[in-house]
């Protein structure tokens, strides 16, 4: 049975990867999870220079997800090389940094500052809804996508991956976007835009009022734009938005996922990501599947 | 770096010991000899609506029959569900987490106010020094008669049902007590209080704090403080109540 999973020339022993801010760098989820098995570790985000995030509380429960609003906590480009890169290298995984940025010029920084790197491709935040400046404001107009992609592309030494917000109307015109603007996959999905309301303080769950939610509450959202996604593009798809077995795993995947990435459920289950690469394998032995590329897209087959 | 354990535990016992308040053994493999007073324990609900560990701080460690004891108050629907569970039952723990107590010398004072209370036990238990036990409660008791096994107890009550009517800052000052270090965990408005007064008196003073969690082991970054020295994860001036605390120097962190 063969497991691996090609994305734009970078190959992975396996399709399943870690969503960005869920995971850290690995380092203490490394007590839980052999990273060794991973696909890829993807990165929490990381900006040009420190950021200290939201206040708090940046975190609420709800019904079968969570909202979030951490607003991109991040040590800066110059520790996270010195300190991140160098743990990561040590596994035998892919590295994919997950870089997000203020305006256009902090994007191209954090890229430039990577290319020397030993790190196998980017994913760039175009959609995070808990930061004031950047994140989703780049990800919710097309020109806007297009236009971010290309100048990134223009430093980029590794493949990009552009990560999708499900905050907009039609994501197939995001998806076709970046493709046109130079991508070499997607993500998708990032959080939706959510409020909780604690009804006794009569106040805002959140501090920052509005969070992302995540977690198997998004999962048929994210199923649905993967799909659409898949059919408006030719450049591969990391699927992603409340996976948390490996059954909702193979679901994006025969949706039009090429690879797919675990977030959430590692605050549930903190070895979710081993029991899903785990389970993909006995579904394929299930099923005689010798091939995991043949599931991509499946449903319509 | 601390060892943690992901375990299947078993319930040995539940009471409600008092209004709302559970108190729970649970049979560990591993996490029973590796705690420590102060630390506290991640609880997975069995309702997969619920997806968040539930960071319950340990009351009492027995390492020779490898179980741990946390006190809750029912206060959402994951404690509800908690509080339904039955002996011989089982519960996914993750644990122990966080740094715990330091354990020092001088003659102390062990406060705690409300569902901040029980950690305070296992640190009465294993500090050898001189100790004064301070319990603030809102009205009924729980866990007071253990703690007068492992030192002087003064109580204070909001509703004055029960020792001293006020809180425990009241209680310090009406029966006299002085200290050279402070051990503290209960509502925030407590520990600013208990701030305040080991600044006054020039006490080293440590707290224990709370907040919303995620992952429980310092990758999310939910969980945290504004501090004045600079975080080992971001380097700024965010430490992680799961991962650099709980427990923290009182003029360290804001709160």
């Amino acid at each position: 049975m063969n497991t691996k999973v090609n994305l734009a020339g970078v190959t992975l022993k396996n399709p399943v990867m870690t969503a960005s801010g869920t995971f850290g760098s690995g380092a203490e989820y490394a007590e839980f999870v052999d990273l060794n098995q991973l696909g890829a570790v993807v990165t929490k985000g990381v900006s040009n220079v420190p950021w200290e995030g939201n206040p708090t509380p940046r975190i609420a429960e709800t019904y079968g997800g969570m909202l979030n609003a951490v607003g991109l906590q991040n040590p800066g480009i110059g520790l996270f090389v010195e300190r991140d890169i160098p743990f990561l290298t040590k596994y035998d995984t892919k590295i994919i940094v997950n870089v997000c940025g203020k305006t256009t010029e902090d994007y191209c920084e954090v890229v430039q500052r990577l290319a020397e790197q030993p790190v196998d491709m980017l994913e760039i935040n175009i959609s995070c809804p808990n930061v004031k400046e950047g994140g989703i404001a780049f990800g919710q107009d097309p020109k806007a996508v297009e236009d971010i992609t290309k100048e990134v592309k223009k430093y980029a030494r590794q493949p990009v991956i552009m990560k999708l917000s499900p905050n907009v109307t039609d994501i197939t015109e995001m998806a076709k976007a970046a493709e046109a603007g130079g991508a070499d996959a997607l993500s998708l999905i990032n959080t939706i835009t959510g409020m909780k309301i604690d009804i006794h303080r009569m106040a805002f769950a959140l501090a920052n009022k509005t969070g992302g939610l995540s977690g198997p509450a998004i999962h048929p959202i994210a199923v649905r734009m993967v799909y659409e996604a898949a059919h408006a593009v030719k450049i591969p798809i990391i699927g992603m938005g409340g996976i948390s077995t490996p059954e909702d795993a193979l679901e994006m995947v025969l949706a039009g996922a090429s690879a797919i990435s675990v977030g959430t459920a590692n605050f549930h289950n903190p070895q979710a990501t081993m029991e899903i690469v785990k389970g993909i394998r006995d579904y394929m032995e299930q099923y005689g599947v010798k091939e995991f590329t043949e599931l991509v897209g499946a449903v319509d087959k | 770096m601390a060892e943690k354990f992901r375990e299947q535990t078993v319930i040995i016992r539940q009471e409600e010991i008092s209004y709302g308040i559970y108190s729970m053994w649970l049979k560990t493999d591993k996490i029973a000899e590796k705690a420590k007073p102060g630390q506290f324990l991640s609880i997975y609900c069995h309702e997969g609506s619920r997806l968040l560990p539930r960071p319950i701080s340990i009351c009492e460690i027995d390492q020779e029959d490898r179980a741990v004891r946390i006190v809750y108050r029912v206060a959402g629907k994951g404690t509800e569900e908690l509080s339904g569970m039955r002996t011989g039952g089982s519960l996914e723990v993750v644990g122990p987490l966080g740094n715990g107590f330091p354990l020092k010398g001088k003659k102390a004072f062990l406060i705690g106010g409300g569902i901040g209370i029980p950690p305070i036990l296992q640190l009465a238990k294993e500090l050898q020094c001189e100790k004064q036990i301070i319990l603030g409660y809102r009205d009924s008791l729980f866990l007071h008669k253990e703690f007068k096994k492992q030192g002087n107890v003064y109580v204070a009550t909001e509703d004055g049902s029960y020792g001293i009517e006020g809180n425990v800052m009241d209680a310090i000052r009406e029966n006299g007590l002085d200290a050279e270090i402070i051990y503290a965990c209960g509502p925030t408005p407590m520990l600013r209080a208990v701030k305040a007064y080991a600044k006054e008196k020039d006490i080293e003073c440590w707290v224990s704090l709370e907040e919303r969690m995620a992952c429980g082991i310092g990758a999310c970054l939910a969980c945290v403080c504004k501090s004045k020295e600079r975080d080992s994860h971001t380097n700024v001036n965010n430490k992680r109540i799961c991962k650099e605390g709980p427990v923290f120097r009182a003029e360290e962190v804001a709160f």
